[in-house]
Order: C-alpha cells, then sequence, then structure tokens
C-alpha cells in the first residue's frame, strides 16, 4: 500500500562513528508521503544521532540520505549544512527545547521564515515597499502558524516564559514556518501531562493531513507512538531492529527484548 | 520585618567587625617625634559609619533582588518604572523630540569646552552603537573593536596626507574600509565562540597597534599622522569655535543617523537572525538561517561604524597615532555596551554618555577613576546583568487577522 506513495527521504546505510564508537550503524528507512512514522528505542540507540545526520548537524560516516521532492530532482543531503537542509524542506525540533529565549514568541516563529524571504540589510535599512510588504506576510504567516498551535494569545511573551508543554508546540510552529514537506519532531512529548499530549496528538494529526506534511518523530511515551504512527522503525545499539506496523512491532520478539531485556538476563 | 532587623544586626557585625580590624592602622598612631601615642577616634567613626552603611546597602540590594526573582517566578512584572515608560511609544517619541532640541541648542548654550567633551561622548556613541551590533544583537564579543576605529582614522590620515582627499569623500570610504576588515577579521574566526573569539579579537586589536606603530613608511610610526584636514564646509573659512560646533553638529547628525540604521536593522529580518544566533546557535542553523553570512555581516556592519567615526575623530583631533587605540579604549567601549544594557540602543547612548562624561566632570577624582569603574561594573554584573535598559522588542499587532483565519 504504501509503495504506491511518492517516498520522500530515503535514508541508506546511514552510519555514524565517533571515535571508535559506532552510535548509527547502517540503518536504512524510507518515508513516503502522508506518513506518520516513528522512530522508537531505548534511551542510547541512537535515535538523536539518526536526526543529526539526516538534518546536518553531523556529517555521516557512510550512506547516503536522500531528498526526494515531489516534482523537483533527487537532492543528496549528506555534507550538507543544516540550514540548507531546512532550505531543501526538511525541518526539525529538538529533545532539549532550544527556543530564541530573549525573543518573543511571534519572532520565534518569524526566524522560521528567514530562509523563504530575502530582504537583505540594505533594504532593510531603507525599509522600501516590497520590504514592508514582506515583512507584513512574514508577521501574518507566522501569526497564522501560532493560531494552529494554540499559542496567539501569547504572541508577544518572551518564549523563556512560556510554560513546558507551550514551548514545545512553539518549536513545532517555527519549524513549521520554514515551509517544509517532512518534519522531524525529536521528543515532542517529553515531560508533558496526559492533556498536554492528547492535544499534541492532536495537532501532529491536523498537521499532517491539513498541511500535507510528512512526519517522523522519535518518542517513548508508547502510547502516542501506537496510537498516531506507522510504520514504526525500532533501533537498540545504533542498529535497526525492527520496522513495521504497530501490531507488528507490539508482537515483534526482538522489540520485546530491546525494551524489556532478554529472559535468560533475569 | 524580622529580616530587615536581622539584616540591621548583620551590619552592625560587620561594621564592629571592620573597626576590629582596622583599629591598629587608622586609629592608634605612635608619633615618634614627641614620643606619645595619638588616638584618633574620629577615624573609628567614620570606618564603623562608613562600613555599616554600605554593608546595610549591599543587603538590602541582594534582598531586593531576591524578591524581584521571587516575582518573576511567579509569572509577575519586574520592569522598573523606566522600562515602562519606555515601552509607552508616544511617550518615547515626545522624549525623542526634547532630547533632539535640546542637542541642538547646547553647543549655542554652552562653550567650546563643554562642546568639545560632548563630541567625544557622541564619538563613543556611535562607537557603542555599533560594537552593539556584535556584542549586542549578534553575540559575539569583540576586544579589538578599537582596531576598526583606528582602520578609519588611518584611512583617512594616510589618505589625506599623501593625496589631500576631503572629509566629506573619505567618511564613507573609512567606513567601508572598516567594513573590509571586519570582513576579513570575520573570516577565521566563524567557527569561534566564547574565550577564543575574546582571544583573537583581542589578538586583532594589538596587531593593528603593533603594525601602525612598527610600519613607519605606511603610518609614521608612533610620531603619528598630524596637520590632518578638518571637514569643510564649502570652502568657508571657521575660527575654531565655530569649527567646534560645526564637528558637533556633524556628529549629532552621524548619532541620528547610526540610531535609526541600527534601530531598523535590529527589527529587521537580518536583526531577527542575528539575536537568534546570539540565543542558540544550533537552533538557528537549523531553522535555515546562514551562520557564516549573518555572523559575517554583523561584523562588517559593526566595523563600518567605527571606520566613519575614526574618520571623524581623526578630523577633529587633527593628529592621530597609535597610543589613541589602545586596548583600553576597547575595553571601555565594550563597557559601555554592557553597562548601557546589551542589544538596546537607548542603554548604549545612556552607557556612552555615564562613562564618558562622569570621569571628565570629576576629574579632582581622576586618579580613583579606574577603581570606580572597576567597582561600579562589578556591582553592575551582581546587580542588574542586563544593564541599565534592558533591549525592547518589537510587538506586533494583528487586529485584522483574528478571527479570518481560515483562508490560510
Amino acid at each position: 500500500m504504501a509503495d504506491k506513495k511518492h517516498k520522500l527521504l530515503e535514508v541508506k546505510g546511514l552510519t555514524m562513528d565517533f571515535g571508535g564508537l559506532r552510535a548509527v550503524d547502517s540503518v536504512s528507512l524510507e518515508i513516503h508521503e502522508g506518513e506518520i512514522a516513528a522512530l522508537i528505542g531505548p534511551n542510547g540507540a541512537g535515535k538523536t544521532t539518526f536526526f543529526n545526520c539526516v538534518t546536518g548537524i553531523y556529517n555521516p560516516t557512510k550512506g547516503d540520505v536522500l531528498l526526494h521532492p515531489k516534482g523537483l530532482k533527487t537532492r543528496r543531503l549528506n555534507g550538507l549544512k543544516p540550514n540548507k537542509v531546512t532550505e531543501m524542506g526538511l525541518a526539525r525540533t529538538f529533545q532539549n527545547i532550544r527556543l530564541f529565549q530573549e525573543m518573543t514568541v511571534l519572532e520565534n516563529v518569524m526566524i522560521g521564515r528567514h530562509c523563504r524571504t530575502k530582504s537583505g540589510i540594505f533594504r532593510s535599512i531603507i525599509r522600501d515597499k516590497s520590504v514592508r510588504e514582506e515583512e507584513r506576510q512574514i508577521v501574518e504567516t507566522s501569526y497564522r502558524l501560532l493560531e494552529k498551535v494554540g499559542l496567539e494569545d501569547f504572541a508577544n511573551e518572551f518564549s523563556k516564559n512560556l510554560p513546558y508543554g507551550a514551548q514545545r508546540r512553539l518549536e513545532i510552529a517555527r519549524a513549521m514556518a520554514t515551509d517544509p514537506f517532512l518534519l522531524l519532531l525529536d521528543e515532542p512529548a517529553a515531560g508533558m501531562n496526559p492533556q498536554e499530549t492528547d492535544e499534541l496528538v492532536h495537532l501532529i494529526r491536523k498537521i499532517s493531513s491539513e498541511d500535507k506534511i510528512a512526519i517522523l518523530l522519535i518518542e517513548h511515551d508508547m502510547k502516542l507512538v501506537m496510537n498516531i504512527s506507522d510504520p514504526i522503525y525500532v533501533m537498540e545499539y545504533g542498529k535497526k531492529i525492527a520496522e513495521g506496523t504497530p501490531q507488528q512491532i507490539k508482537d515483534n520478539p526482538k522489540v520485546i527484548e530491546a525494551y524489556l531485556g532478554d529472559d535468560d538476563d533475569a | 520585618m524580622t529580616t530587615m532587623m536581622q539584616e540591621f544586626k548583620q551590619s552592625i557585625i560587620v561594621s564592629i567587625w571592620f573597626v576590629f580590624l582596622t583599629f591598629p592602622l587608622v586609629v592608634v598612631r605612635v608619633n615618634t617625634m614627641n614620643n606619645v601615642v595619638e588616638w584618633r577616634w574620629m577615624n573609628m567613626v567614620w570606618i564603623a559609619a562608613g562600613s555599616f552603611v554600605l554593608s546595610y546597602l549591599w543587603r538590602y540590594m541582594l534582598a531586593r533582588k531576591l524578591v524581584q526573582k521571587k516575582v518573576e517566578e511567579a509569572g509577575g512584572d519586574t520592569r522598573g518604572k523606566l522600562q515602562i515608560l519606555l515601552e509607552d511609544e508616544s511617550f518615547r517619541y515626545k522624549a525623542m523630540g526634547v532630547l533632539l532640541i535640546v542637542a541642538l541648542i547646547y553647543p549655542q548654550v554652552f562653550d567650546t569646552y563643554q562642546t568639545t567633551i560632548m563630541i567625544s561622548a557622541l564619538i563613543y556613541v556611535v562607537l557603542g552603537l555599533g560594537l552593539n551590533i556584535n556584542v549586542g544583537l549578534a553575540g559575539m564579543l569583540d576586544l579589538g573593536y578599537v582596531a576598526f576605529f583606528g582602520i578609519g582614522a588611518y584611512t583617512f590620515a594616510i589618505i589625506n596626507h599623501h593625496f589631500d582627499v576631503s572629509f566629506w569623500l573619505m567618511l564613507p570610504v573609512g567606513g567601508l574600509v572598516g567594513c573590509l576588515f571586519g570582513i576579513i577579521l570575520g573570516f577565521p574566526i566563524l567557527r569561534l565562540r566564547g574565550d577564543y573569539l575574546a582571544i583573537v579579537t583581542l589578538g586583532f586589536g594589538m596587531i593593528f597597534k603593533v603594525v601602525m606603530e612598527n610600519w613607519t613608511a605606511l603610518s609614521f610610526g608612533p610620531s603619528g599622522i598630524a596637520n590632518i584636514d578638518k571637514p569643510g564646509l564649502f570652502g568657508l573659512d571657521m575660527n575654531l569655535a565655530s569649527h567646534t560646533n560645526y564637528i558637533y553638529y556633524i556628529m549629532i547628525a552621524m548619532v541620528v543617523f547610526t540610531i535609526i540604521v541600527t534601530n531598523r536593522l535590529k527589527n529587521s529580518r537580518i536583526g531577527r537572525a542575528w539575536i537568534a544566533l546570539r540565543e542558540d546557535e544550533i537552533a538557528c542553523v537549523a531553522m535555515g538561517i546562514d551562520m557564516a553570512r549573518t555572523k559575517l555581516s554583523a561584523y562588517a556592519l559593526g566595523a563600518f561604524w567605527a571606520g566613519m567615526v575614526g574618520v571623524l575623530f581623526a578630523s577633529k583631533t587633527t593628529f592621530i597615532n597609535p597610543a589613541s587605540f589602545t586596548f583600553m579604549e576597547s575595553a571601555i567601549i565594550l563597557s559601555i555596551v554592557v553597562l548601557g544594557g546589551m542589544g538596546s540602543i537607548l542603554g548604549v547612548i545612556l552607557g556612552a554618555f555615564i562613562l564618558i562624561l562622569l570621569p571628565e566632570y570629576m576629574r579632582a577624582f581622576s586618579e580613583y577613576r579606574m577603581l570606580a569603574f572597576g567597582a561600579a561594573m562589578v556591582l553592575m554584573m551582581i546587580f542588574r546583568p542586563q544593564g541599565i535598559i534592558s533591549g525592547l522588542r518589537q510587538k506586533y499587532e494583528y487586529k485584522g487577522l483574528k478571527g479570518q483565519s481560515n483562508d490560510g
């Protein structure tokens, strides 16, 4: 079924070494249009490293990261700088929230528009009509995104003053401001209470259906993962040990072993 | 109430302790000529009172800071009265109008000496605002900023000396040469942060001074370049007083220009990118901002102001030598930015006036200048790390946007 859909991201044999430590060991996966995929695994399995390799923060030791934007030719992402990767249409959030604390909530989202707008220094000083129009559009787009994640009432607050759950949603809005077609969420529900998690599930579904953005998320909240994602990829010790639908993952003995430990060890 | 009593008690203990410590030094004096012991009891009283007041003040300020922190944690408003006033736009415009009028009639009211002092304060205002782009907005520490100031000054002095090019032509050229060197310095330090960045920029400042001292063929070495042209006004002849006034007005125009430009940049796409870079470099690049380009633009623009005001400095003093561009100058400019409030234009202006004018008017205490300077910086960092006035962020209105959110 998934084969007929357009393939957006293709990762082939991705390997990342830190000195002698192999943090990611030839992991391959594919994200198709309209999917909400999940990457799970015990702590230290290499999930965030995998994210960092895909988004250009690390340069992978081996393997390929290929992006197939619809209607455009395939791009290889290895070795590209993170800002180029974002320009290609692949945005991310961070596990440990990385907002611009001394900027307002709205300005945080406006930063996301940076790579889609172009007024330079001189035109910003002169502030001619087209610059003012561009600014107006930046504000408007950003404000709509704040409405989408339900933070419009905090638009002029400093982002450091937001409650934790709201900061996570703001990160999502900021990433969406870069007009991505694939969104990578690194533990979006970490530290959220059940109600906030429910709202997040709703938001992720909305992004997927309304904005037609494919999503790959890392998450430890199994209820959330089983609830919204298909397919699910499982990593352990840098290797991919399983992939499939939620039901297949639940029944996979390797996954159970990875999470609960081997019977023999007990 | 009880805490206040406690503070009081603590301060008295401190006071007694200081009296005990300093007793043999300041109270007892053996007069060896007459072989008598002099008891200077008044000194003891002074020490007791002084240490009590200082200690109490210190404790009071710390307690106030603690209260403020609690209010902030509770989500309350910790802005001072001044800050609230400043965020009111109509007040801001009125205040600006008044200030501009005061600035314009200043040389008519005061004598040439006062105007000259004011010119040097204004020079530091522009330097502070330029460095504010680097340090305050983009968050890149620069300990060698004075080098760009010197580059502007020397560019004008050398070219004026050899080719007799006028001030007005060289003003933008000095800025552009500063810019160029900003970019040249910017490239190797793109990857540096924090301590390493500070050391490299410090080195750059040092290198500039050493080169100017030793490359005699270019800069005439430590003896400097004299007889630099003053800025002309359609070939008009002016006496010293009116020339000072003229330079003063040029300086006012330059300050206004700098304020307008930095203010516009601060709330533009580029300015936001600078601030984002300051806040979190990794998040910044992950959001699609080109780090190299953004950093270089901040360096180039910061250096531009220094270069331009350097031209004016050379033209005002008509004589420059490398001794005008020491590390001390960089430190003072940096202090202006930090003391005034990083990223805040008004704060930087205020900081420049305080740090340049106060020492001028308190010449009687000039021996204690560095001491007071250091103490003020330490106290500032403890009680008000954000500076006199913290940076304001633009607030955006969207009255027309609400309720029609479905078409987006």
